[in-house]
């Protein structure tokens, strides 16, 4: 099925990406010597529009690409929660966060919560959550990239898919650690305008295909799917028994609540001058994001009509390859210039996608690390080193350990793993931090135990569950102690973490700060005293 | 509303005039000066901060309460009542499918409406009140 030619050009598409990334890097980060208003936040000089493409390639990840249209051409419409789910969860960050993270915050989410709080317990819980957030979404992301390239290289890649989530892992922190937000951003703009025309196209192509007659489209992956009416329909993935019911509730509800969460978001809307432009970048992001979903399902379900959902399994158990597979037949076949070439571009766009992403939240941990954590624990009085060059140096441990954990977890589908990732920002991050900027009488022990009371319960969740042991397809499918019956754990800790803070805040011994409260009020809304 | 923008924008980047200015507490620089906490409580009490915050919430939270209401609806639709979802509209459309694109459609209204909101109804309040809260700050030495 994949012939030299495919690989020769897509690795010579993916090689002019990585050449002009490496180009953009060097470029931006001369003559500048790592301030950390730089390093984190780019200058906070970048326009809405900019920014609006930036977040959204920051959050067009190879796992809605790959992953999400893979669900809908195995599983039809169950697979379209992620799409519905990914798109409204915009709405929370647009209501309820943006503008005012924008205006409370300097470089990370900690910024907002420890403005009004006794700043160590609560940096150091804010940190840890933020980093475990990210390191989950990093070993998604690597999980995308081994499973492009086993498809890339066909059956024989095994140390090739090895070696390529190293080379991403390289990569991601050169590009973190010398160009720093700035660098970050531009290759997340140029991954998003490309992302983007290569959706349009292949979705413009599989419209071409049925003469742009949706519903013969529709009836024509019924049928090849192998189940008929009910592909169109709920339940083929999540309708048996109430256990998958519950996940897919548990799914939907992480889905919509997590994204308010992720630490590489929130870090986005500080590199824009004011909340106004942060707004701003949010409505750009949404018309971007809604209209790449859109996209998804249509090459969802073209994957399932064209190549049949039989044939997509056959290729990755899990579905991450049907869009490669959908590009190849579109261009004409394994055999004619049109498939090869739109084969490669797809590929390249999709190795594009991953490190642009992983760059993105490596920076966003690496500022977690050295801005929060760093900051708070290095004793008094002992030698301090910059800010900047500690998070050069986290960049490069966390770029290590996500290589291993993607390693470890090659044969999970991405889309799921986000999902994952989701859940735990849902649970960890977002009490915390709607408590702070909405509750008059939160306080301290609120806020710890709110984060500690969602991070520990989602954790301890995913490593009792059957995605970690006792399922066929589990990370160690030869043990079994899972006890929790749900894969994704967001149903049970999100609620948690909202318990956690409102008890913490109950039960705390000392009254809220109300001049604090005031402060953080005053200019969440206002935008006075901003950086 | 560009010209808004543009002293927005200038105002941010020079933030860090202020610098110079004269401190009337004998704080020295990085101490919490009482006299700012006293102001922050004081606009936070302001008829003109209340208005602007009753405008924020008026539309935020019934909004963030109705769309979540509408997605879960979508969720738990999906799994309480498949049959439903399952019954065809138009051709191979059905429920379910309408649903679903409806909750692009609203998630996109709802974006417009939001923006034209808090451009029309809060940013010109907001803006002033931050220039004032930041001449007071200034006054009280907090920079």
């Amino acid at each position: 099925m994949v012939t030299g030619d495919h690989q020769t050009l897509a690795l010579l598409l993916f090689s002019a990406f990585v050449a002009v990334t490496l180009g953009i890097t060097t470029w931006v980060s001369r003559n500048r010597h790592g301030s950390e208003e730089e390093f984190y936040a780019g200058g906070r000089l970048f326009s809405p529009m900019e920014n609006g493409f930036a977040i959204a390639g920051d959050y067009m990840s190879a796992a809605s690409f790959l992953g999400i249209s893979g669900l809908i051409a195995l599983y039809g419409y169950d697979g379209m929660l992620y799409s519905v789910g990914f798109l409204v969860a915009w709405l929370v960050v647009l209501l309820l966060v943006a503008e005012l993270v924008r205006n409370c915050g300097r470089f990370t989410l900690a910024d907002v919560v420890a403005a009004r709080m006794a700043e160590r317990p609560v940096r150091i819980a804010v940190g840890s959550s933020s980093v475990a957030v990210s390191v989950l979404y990093l070993v998604a992301q690597m999980v995308g990239a081994g499973s492009l390239v086993a498809l890339l290289l066909g059956g024989t890649g095994e140390a090739a898919r090895t070696w390529t989530v190293i080379g991403v892992g390289a990569l991601m922190v050169i590009y973190v650690s010398l160009g720093g937000m700035r660098a970050t951003t531009w290759i997340q703009i140029v991954k998003a305008v490309l992302l983007m025309a290569g959706t349009v196209a292949l979705t413009v192509l599989v419209l071409i295909r049925f003469h742009g007659d949706v519903n013969s489209l529709l009836t024509t992956a019924a049928e090849r799917s192998g189940h008929g009416g009910a592909f169109l329909g709920p339940g083929l993935k999540y309708g048996g028994d109430w256990t998958s019911r519950f996940d897919f509730i548990s799914l939907g509800l992480a889905l919509v609540l997590g994204t308010a969460g992720l630490p590489h978001i929130l870090s986005r809307f500080y590199t824009v001058p004011t909340a106004k432009a942060a707004r701003r970048s949010v409505v750009w992001s949404i018309g971007l994001i809604g209209g790449f979903y859109l996209m998804t399902i249509v090459l969802g379900f073209g994957a399932a009509a064209v190549i049949g959902s039989a044939e997509v399994r056959a290729s990755n158990a899990s579905g991450n390859t049907a869009i490669p597979l959908l590009a190849l037949d579109l261009g004409g076949g394994a055999d004619s210039t049109g498939g090869t070439v739109l084969f490669a571009v797809v590929a390249a766009v999709a190795f594009a996608t991953i490190l642009a992403v992983v760059a993105g939240i490596t920076l966003a941990s690496s500022a977690s690390v050295a801005h929060d954590l760093y900051a708070s624990i290095r004793r008094r009085g002992g030698r301090r080193h910059s800010e900047v060059a500690v998070a050069r140096i986290a960049a490069a441990v966390i770029g290590a350990a996500a290589i291993g954990l993607g390693l470890l977890a090659r044969d999970l589908n991405v889309a799921f793993l986000v999902g994952l990732a989701f859940a735990v920002a849902a649970s960890a991050n977002l009490p915390v931090l709607l408590y702070s900027l909405f509750w008059r009488r939160f306080t301290t022990r609120g806020a710890v135990w709110s984060v500690y009371g969602g991070l520990v319960p989602a954790v301890l969740l995913v490593l009792f569950s059957p995605v970690v042991s006792g399922a066929p397809d589990a990370l160690f499918p030869g043990a079994d102690f899972h006890l929790f019956p749900l894969q994704n754990p967001g149903l049970v800790s999100i609620p948690l973490g909202f318990l956690a803070g409102w008890i913490g805040t109950v039960t705390s011994p000392e009254p809220p700060d109300e001049a604090r409260h005031a402060e953080t009020e005053v200019r969440a809304l206002t935008g006075a005293g901003a950086v | 509303m560009e010209q808004l923008d543009e002293q927005e924008r200038a105002g941010a980047r020079g933030h860090g005039v202020a610098e110079g200015v004269p401190r009337q507490w004998p704080g020295g620089p990085g101490a919490r000066v009482p006299g700012a906490a006293e102001i922050y409580l004081e606009v936070q009490r302001s008829p003109a901060f209340q208005e602007v915050r009753r405008r924020y919430r008026r539309f935020a939270f019934p909004a963030t309460f109705a769309f979540l209401l509408w997605y879960l609806a979508y969720v738990v639709a999906a799994t309480a009542a498949p049959g439903l979802m399952a019954r065809p509209v138009a051709g191979a459309v059905n429920v379910a499918m309408i649903a679903g694109l409806g909750q692009f459609l609203t998630t996109f209204l709802l974006t417009w409406a939001y923006a034209r909101h808090a451009r029309l109804r809060r940013d010109r309040a907001a803006l002033e009140l931050r220039w004032d809260t930041q001449e007071m700050t200034r006054g009280a030495g907090q920079w």
